[in-house]
């Protein structure tokens, strides 16, 4: 049996240090290409006639002045006549021709006909006393019961009393299996009566209750309580690159198709049954990304469109691209999240009892339920949900779907309560690390380090900054988990007889650097250098990859390479034994040579050792274990903690991010240069969101009034302060295995500057983005100014 | 300030000459089309299509000729006709940066400028920023500080960044904000791009 486990770092020439991405050069100098670019003779340009109403009826559609028109080489409708659309810009027909101009040209030129029908956007308050919603359980409704942990005899209990709506395939069992769901919450899903959905044409969706301890009885002997109402709107992925894809057939039945997706190895099984065409024919290829954050994972509608319409043209390719306003409207959002809280605490500031009632929106869907309270146990809780279906595009997976909104939620009571009881939310946050689950120590520990790292003891203070003039400075918190195990990856790697080395995997590189902690995890187990480690991605032709989504590429891609690393060179030292009159298990590789571990003069050159391979070379297949099995060299279950220093100007309202602190863990972290700046990357992301960003829907048209990057903000540079990252490392660190490190920095920022500014202010300002308004608004109420 | 005072929505159809210089001056992107206008810039302005007229550009030394509508914008023309696609479209309406080249040395939002319109004017984009296939001091350091990520807005804050630093080799952190503010990035590069200005004004590289 092969000894895979990760070696200490401390021995290892690339892993655990500082290392350049080896994509770096080719990106800064323009030459990387993207879907956006993909350019061949002959490309036509795809548009698409979309729905002008948030809600109506197609009635007619006229296509036959855009057939004449010189150029346009392929129509195709996408939604008949008679179908009800549910949100604005939604597909109604394709075009192609031979230039975007006589596409857009086409699209003006197609009549649509429609019976508009009364929308709904608002994502304000639901109404009191709504009844609770005892209709059959949807696919939806089980998937977010499941994001929120509802015990399990609770979710058993409303299984049985509901029933559900829909029957799942074995792959999707599988999959909430693989998830974490508990076989005895999966069999009462199984004997659960299938019932025909719930007809209800109110569009708010009232969960039952959940309970646990005496709610009441804690807030009634509680030294303190405190009762607020917090909120994070919808906001955009805004991905630089929008979402599309350009579809080429050679023959009939044979695909080729460039797109932008963080799902490489998942599109083929997508676009098969749509196309009518065995996904073993359909070639999907991308070298580069421009951003995903959860928007990436389909091929979706417009993809299937384009191959269609590439079909229709004869095969030519057809780019589809998505207008930045089309992004805004049909290509993702993360969901609100709303909650009135009331929160309890002893006098030594340990929470005793939380009560939500929580309510958002995900478009038609409703939209996931926030883990509140977040991380911490709060033994005594009751809390309801109310998902508001909405008009508008559905929400996709946005970097750590729900656990922003729920740690602003969370983090923002707990911070209020601590003001109430005049206590620093540090000491209060320690005063609860019993109840801070499984991950308690690494923040204790990391609360220490942020607490240096931001000055916290000499430069907090309490609630509302008296030093005088306009500008108010104030510090906040937050903290954050996520899970993060690899997903499967299988992986060729290749040594060749001259001594290069190449591996194939079908994954992609969001930015991340992907291909540079493969490289590195093959360099060092070879003992060669990063530069003579080829790694290809990209081509569904390689041993499939798991998608990039939930944080879970880091530790799926390095296991595996570190497996077929670790047998390839096991398999080489059997070949070289021979030569060096040595056993195998003798044998080692560092710095470039094969050597006998007792007696380094004894060794061969790599390039020697190599040649002793025969003619062909030696390929490996590295893959994961399943995951039934506990996981070995990746892990899951990360904590992070983050503060924030602003400046607040109680004049105008303007909130500055000074500077922020995050002190992350995920395991044992590959490459240091890479996961500092994807951290820093979650933080001005997260100081974009809290500060600037906002999805506004228009409730007499229901249209998105900012669907652009003049309207819809994002931090520039000059909004983002000093970032601070330190990565916890060592024991109890390096030995959990490799954890994913996308998802959980941009947790906290919203709810740690949120925080700050209550500190800075006096006052709370309720919901995000923090913008002059709101601030103002807040300081009508109260606080310092 | 009398121009601070809000405008009635007729005020803005007696556009004055003088006004109208100023606006022009703002740059070449700013499209005027009020009738009154042309009458005060008493010019005959040609008519270009519709349809496809032949356009000459000089980019990067070369000249590059193409039959283009006229509403094709520069950074269209470049990407879809050269396939100089290092400038990338993001927002297609000058607030991203994304698509950013030199035009007379200036950097410019090639999404907001016509092709037409450029014609005449030296386009230099980030392929001719390259030294052949080794890469511009700049270039080097986005790598070197990892001020990339997915690398989708990073050919537009180099051409910014490569200008800004010749305009102001030593900039302060301050000028640093305010200069490198035009573009927009998602991934969250800016402190590597900072470290960038700063290293090259000599400053402590982070």
């Amino acid at each position: 049996m092969s000894q895979y486990s990760w070696p200490d770092p401390a021995t290892q020439p690339l892993l655990g240090k500082k290392i350049l991405r080896i994509d770096g050069p080719s990106k800064s100098s323009g030459r990387a290409k993207y879907t956006y670019d993909y350019n061949p003779d002959g490309l036509l340009a795809g548009k698409i006639v979309r729905c002008p109403y948030a809600h109506a009826r197609i009635t007619s559609i006229d296509t036959s002045a855009a057939e004449k028109m010189p150029g346009v080489k392929a129509i195709e409708i996408v939604q008949k006549p008679g179908t009800e659309i549910f949100w604005a810009g939604d597909e109604i027909v394709g075009v192609a021709a031979v230039d975007e101009g006589t596409a857009e040209d086409a699209v003006r030129a197609i009549k649509v006909g429609y019976e508009v029908l009364p929308h709904f956007v608002s994502d304000a308050e639901p109404p009191k006393n709504l009844a609770p919603d005892t209709g059959p359980i949807s696919q939806d409704d089980f998937e977010s019961m499941e994001d929120n942990q509802v015990p399990d005899d609770e979710a058993i209990a409303i299984l049985k009393k509901q029933g559900v709506s829909f029957t799942a395939d074995e792959k999707w069992y599988k999959s909430m299996e693989g998830e974490g769901t508990d076989p005895k919450v999966i069999a009462a899903l199984r004997a659960a009566k299938v019932l025909p959905p719930s007809e209800s044409k109110s569009p708010y969706k009232r969960t039952a209750t959940q309970k646990q301890g005496d709610p009441d009885k804690a807030f009634a002997s509680a030294a303190a309580t405190h009762e607020g109402v917090y909120g994070v709107p919808c906001i955009v992925h805004c991905c630089m690159e929008s979402h599309g894809s350009a579809s080429e057939w050679g023959g009939s039945n044979d695909l080729t198709v460039h797109i932008s997706t963080q799902n490489l190895s998942g599109i083929a099984a997508q676009m098969a049954e749509p196309l009518n065409t065995p996904a073993a024919n359909i070639r999907v290829l991308q070298q580069n990304i421009g951003g995903g954050f959860g928007s990436k994972f389909a091929a979706d509608r417009w993809d299937i469109v384009a191959a269609k319409l590439s079909k229709s043209a004869g095969g030519k390719p057809v780019k589809m691209m998505l207008t930045r306003e089309e992004e805004f409207e049909v290509a993702g959002m993360r969901p609100s999240a709303y909650a009135r809280v009331k929160l309890a605490a002893d006098k030594s500031g340990k929470l005793v009892a939380w009560q939500s009632n929580s309510w958002g929106t995900g478009g038609m869907g409703g939209g996931g339920t926030p883990p509140i309270p977040y991380i911490f146990d709060v033994p005594n809780q009751r809390k309801q949900h109310t998902a508001v279906a909405t008009n508008q595009g559905s929400a996709r997976a946005w970097r750590a779907p729900n656990h922003p909104q729920a740690a602003l939620i969370t983090m923002a009571a707990f911070e209020d309560l601590a003001a109430q009881l005049k206590m620093d939310p540090v000491d209060m946050l320690r005063a609860n690390m019993d109840i801070l689950g499984p991950r308690a120590k690494t923040y204790a520990e990391e609360l220490e380090i942020a607490e240096q790292l931001m000055g916290w003891k000499q430069n907090w203070h309490p609630r509302g900054d008296k030093t005088a003039g306009p500008v108010k400075r104030g510090l906040g918190l937050s903290i954050h988990t996520w899970g993060g195990r690899g997903h499967n990856s299988d992986q060729d790697l290749s040594i060749h007889p001259d001594g290069s080395v190449d591996l194939k995997v079908g994954s992609q590189d969001l930015g991340t650097g992907t291909r540079t902690i493969i490289a590195m995890v093959i360099a060092d187990t070879l003992g060669i250098p990063l530069e003579q480690v080829t790694v290809h991605i990209g081509d569904n032709r390689y041993p499939p990859s798991g998608g990039s989504g939930g944080s879970t590429t880091v530790g799926g891609v390095s296991s595996a390479a570190r497996r077929g690393a670790v047998d390839a060179r096991d398999m080489l030292l059997e070949k070289v034994a021979p030569a060096l009159k040595a056993k195998p298990e003798e044998l080692e590789v560092a710095n470039g040579v094969v050597r006998v571990k007792t007696d380094p003069s004894r060794s061969l050159s790599w390039k020697d050792a190599c040649a002793k391979i025969g003619a062909v070379p030696l390929t490996v297949r590295g893959k994961n274990p399943d995951k039934s099995k506990p996981p070995d060299l990746t892990n899951s279950g990360v904590g992070g903690v983050q503060m924030a220093d602003v400046s607040v100007d109680a004049e105008t309202g303007i909130v500055r991010v000074n500077k922020m602190v995050a002190v992350q863990d995920c395991g044992l972290v590959v490459n240091v240069e890479t996961a500092e700046s994807q951290v820093k990357g979650a933080l001005i992301m997260g100081i974009s969101y809290a500060l600037y960003e906002e999805k506004i829907l228009d409730p007499v048209t229901g249209r998105v009034l900012n669907p652009n990057l003049e309207f819809y903000r994002l931090a520039g540079l000059n909004d983002v302060g000093e970032l601070v990252v330190h990565m916890m490392t060592g024991k109890g660190y390096d030995d959990r295995g490799v954890i994913g490190l996308a998802e959980p920095p941009v947790v906290s920022p919203g709810a740690a500057i949120s925080n700050a500014v209550a500190n800075a202010i006096g006052v709370r300002v309720p919901f995000l983005p923090l913008t002059p308004a709101r601030v103002i608004d807040a300081l009508e109420q109260g606080g310092v100014a | 300030m009398a121009d601070d005072r809000p405008r009635k929505p007729e005020d803005n159809s007696g556009v004055t000459r003088r006004d109208f210089m100023k606006v022009s001056a703002v740059g070449v992107a700013v499209p005027v089309v009020l009738g009154s206008v042309m009458d005060a810039a008493a010019e005959e302005v040609p008519i270009q299509g519709p349809g496809k007229v032949p356009i000459t550009l000089q980019v990067n030394g070369k000249k590059l000729s193409a039959q283009l509508e006229p509403r094709v914008t520069l950074l269209d023309a470049l990407r879809d006709n050269f396939d100089l696609t290092g400038a990338k479209r993001v927002c297609d309406r000058g607030a991203c940066g994304a698509c950013t080249v030199l035009m007379d040395g200036k950097p410019v939002y090639a999404c907001a400028i016509l092709a037409i319109d450029a014609q005449g004017r030296m386009i230099t984009t980030i392929e001719a920023l390259a030294e052949g296939d080794s890469l511009s001091p700049v270039m080097q350091a986005f790598v070197a500080h990892d001020a990339q990520q997915c690398g989708f807005c990073t050919p537009g804050f180099i051409v910014t960044t490569t200008n800004f630093l010749q305009k102001q080799p030593a900039p302060t952190a301050e000028e640093i904000r305010h200069g490198l503010s035009g573009n927009f990035c998602r991934c969250g590069t800016y402190d590597g791009i900072r470290a960038v200005a700063l290293a090259h004004a000599g400053g402590k590289q982070s």
